[in-house]
């Protein structure tokens, strides 16, 4: 399910066709708790005069699942004390601060979209034609491993119809954080 | 029990009720014994639902979201910990109802406030509001036809329930906490600059008294409703002296269609029951309260609720276990509280039927709550049925 967004995102270009102003199509994935990383990635490294949209999707299971548990409360029957609907424009309301706050941090010209549905997927869709996918890492980031790519992450990076930048929600850590390499190296080239 | 969008589900089960008396299927004499049972049982509900109300219009939800805001330091786990302290805490006092209805949307503005995501909080509440809802009588409306029916007094279904209500709250912190570990870590913010809020001192105590009244009235035999009633009437009287609600405004949330329905429902389960089903269902049931034969009774409470809704199921098993004592009733709790996590809406039929409708914004990944309910409900059945045997050799049944 898909909200009217506020502005849609730009038409999508074929893939690698110039676009007709020159300009490249930079999409920043805003999510609660790690979006001022991949704020800060945007301004950094988004090449001047791209157009920087930023994306922000409100999870539909949320209020689906608030309605979820209301509708299994037998014979109560006042649709108005569902919680669900109340929590879906609590979600947008929220959402949209989000944006504006994302917005005002980015000190750029940027359109800012607002989304509802499965978050990994309305990302996905969004990206089709864009130039960069800018998202966090959502993973359990305590222990580095395949692990530290969440889900939704994982799903995204699988699918991205675009290059895609990943960035760290805080310092990137150092390299000291890998695991020392396996005892027994496989072996390359043909066995004699 | 089925009802066409927005209809009280009354306008369904008052013609089913008259139908089964009219066509025989119940006698009037049995049908007016069945109102006379459950007419203190909805009268209860009545107050505790008022009650809960009454506490929303005095800020107590409101309250609680800023404590859970100031508290948690926008550490994300922590106030994982402090909505399921408040969740459990609500659903047990005043019932799931108000854990769903008022306490949810309060949870969600606290954790987007918080800039945390939502997801975690949201599914801990509705998880909690069926798991959470074992410990006291007016917990659930489930439990207060148990209640009804297994004669046992308010304190001593406290204290058999408090050890599986535990246990379950314990299965759904292990499960939630890992299954949205991704979402917790994303972290939050520190809280915006906490506003001095006042703790709503005087319902506090109004809901203190109150369950202190159901412990006095247990034990000088009077029906511990009463002591609902008492406190509804407390904090009705004081907010429409501050002109803070209306009459209009608290007999509607007595829901009176709702327990209407209830006792059309009751009538048309006992014809039901009373026409085959009694013979249908009798033999699954094990005797005795054994381990093996409460965890038997459990997994068919859970299966029925999932199959026709926990209230209708509760209604049919009650008069088939409660012949076995109090420890198959509460067991019988354990499975119909617990169960509906594993559906989403509750049960195939509620499902099922919203299906048929084309209702709007049925919303979450079903792949996703489903994943969550079996993770949560057979464990958590089976450590709650493990805590009810262990309290029942404890206290005794």
């Amino acid at each position: 399910m898909t909200d009217a967004p506020l502005p849609s995102v730009p038409a999508p270009r074929e893939p690698g066709s110039p676009d007709p102003a020159g300009a490249r199509t930079v999409i920043v994935w805003v999510t609660e708790g790690t979006w001022r990383g991949c704020v800060d990635a945007a301004r950094a490294l988004a090449p001047a005069g791209a157009a920087i949209v930023l994306l922000h999707i409100s999870p539909e299971e949320v209020p689906g699942t608030a309605h979820g548990a209301y509708a299994g409360l037998l014979g109560r029957g006042h649709p108005e004390r569902d919680p669900g609907p109340r929590l879906a424009e609590l979600a947008t309301a929220a959402g949209r601060e989000l944006l504006a706050a994302a917005a005002d941090r980015l000190a750029r010209p940027c359109t800012q979209v607002e989304r509802r549905g499965r978050a990994e997927r309305e990302v996905v869709a969004a990206a089709e034609g864009a130039d960069l996918l800018i998202l966090a890492r959502d993973g359990d980031r305590r222990r580095l491993g395949p692990k530290s790519l969440g889900r939704a992450d994982r799903f995204v990076v699988d699918h991205a119809p675009c290059p895609v930048l990943l960035v760290w929600p805080e310092d990137a850590p150092g390299t000291g954080t890998m695991p020392p390499p396996p005892p027994h190296p496989p072996r390359h080239g043909p066995r004699r | 029990m089925i009802r066409p969008r927005g209809w009280p589900e009354a306008v369904a089960a008052v013609p089913a009720a008259v139908a089964v008396v009219a066509t025989g299927a119940l006698s009037p004499q049995a049908a007016l014994a069945e109102a006379e049972r459950l007419g203190p049982v909805i009268g209860f509900l009545a107050a505790v639902l008022v009650l809960a109300q009454l506490c929303d219009d005095e800020g107590l939800f409101h309250a609680c979201g800023t404590w859970m805001a100031r508290r948690s330091g926008g550490r994300t786990r922590r106030l994982l910990a402090q909505v399921f302290a408040a969740a459990s805490a609500i659903t047990a006092v005043l019932s799931l109802d108000a854990t769903v209805v008022l306490l949810t949307p309060v949870v969600y503005t606290t954790s987007v406030q918080l800039g945390a995501r939502p997801k975690p909080q949201v599914y801990a509440c509705t998880h909690l509001a069926n798991s959470a809802s074992l410990l006291l009588p007016v917990s659930n409306l489930t439990n207060l036809l148990a209640f009804a029916a297994a004669g046992l007094a308010f304190p001593r279904f406290a204290a058999l329930m408090a050890l599986p209500w535990l246990a379950a709250i314990a299965t759904e912190y292990l499960v939630l906490s890992r299954f949205f570990a991704a979402d917790l870590d994303a972290g939050a913010q520190e809280p915006p600059a906490a506003q001095p809020a006042g703790a709503p001192v005087f319902v506090l105590a109004v809901v203190a008294a109150t369950l202190a009244g159901f412990v006095a009235a247990s034990a000088t035999g009077v029906n511990p409703a009463w002591a609902a009633f008492a406190g509804a009437a407390v904090l009705a009287a004081r907010a429409l002296a501050q002109r803070q609600t209306t009459v209009t405004a608290i007999g509607r949330s007595a829901a009176v269609p709702f327990l209407v329905f209830v006792l059309a429902l009751g009538i048309v389960v006992r014809a039901v029951v009373s026409n085959g089903l009694d013979r249908v269902l009798g033999p699954l049931i094990p005797g005795g309260t054994s381990l093996p034969a409460l965890l038997a009774i459990a997994a068919l409470a859970a299966a029925l609720a999932n199959l026709i809704n926990n209230l209708p199921a509760v209604l049919v098993l009650l008069p088939l276990t409660a012949p076995a004592g109090p420890g198959a009733v509460l067991a019988v709790l354990v499975g119909v509280n617990i169960g509906p996590n594993l559906t989403y809406t509750g049960s195939l039929a509620t499902l099922l039927w919203r299906r048929v409708l084309h209702e709007r914004g049925a919303g979450p990944s079903l792949g996703e709550f489903t994943r969550l309910g079996l993770l949560t409900v057979p464990a958590g059945i089976v450590l709650a049925v493990l805590a009810l045997w262990a309290s029942l050799h404890v206290i005794g049944g």
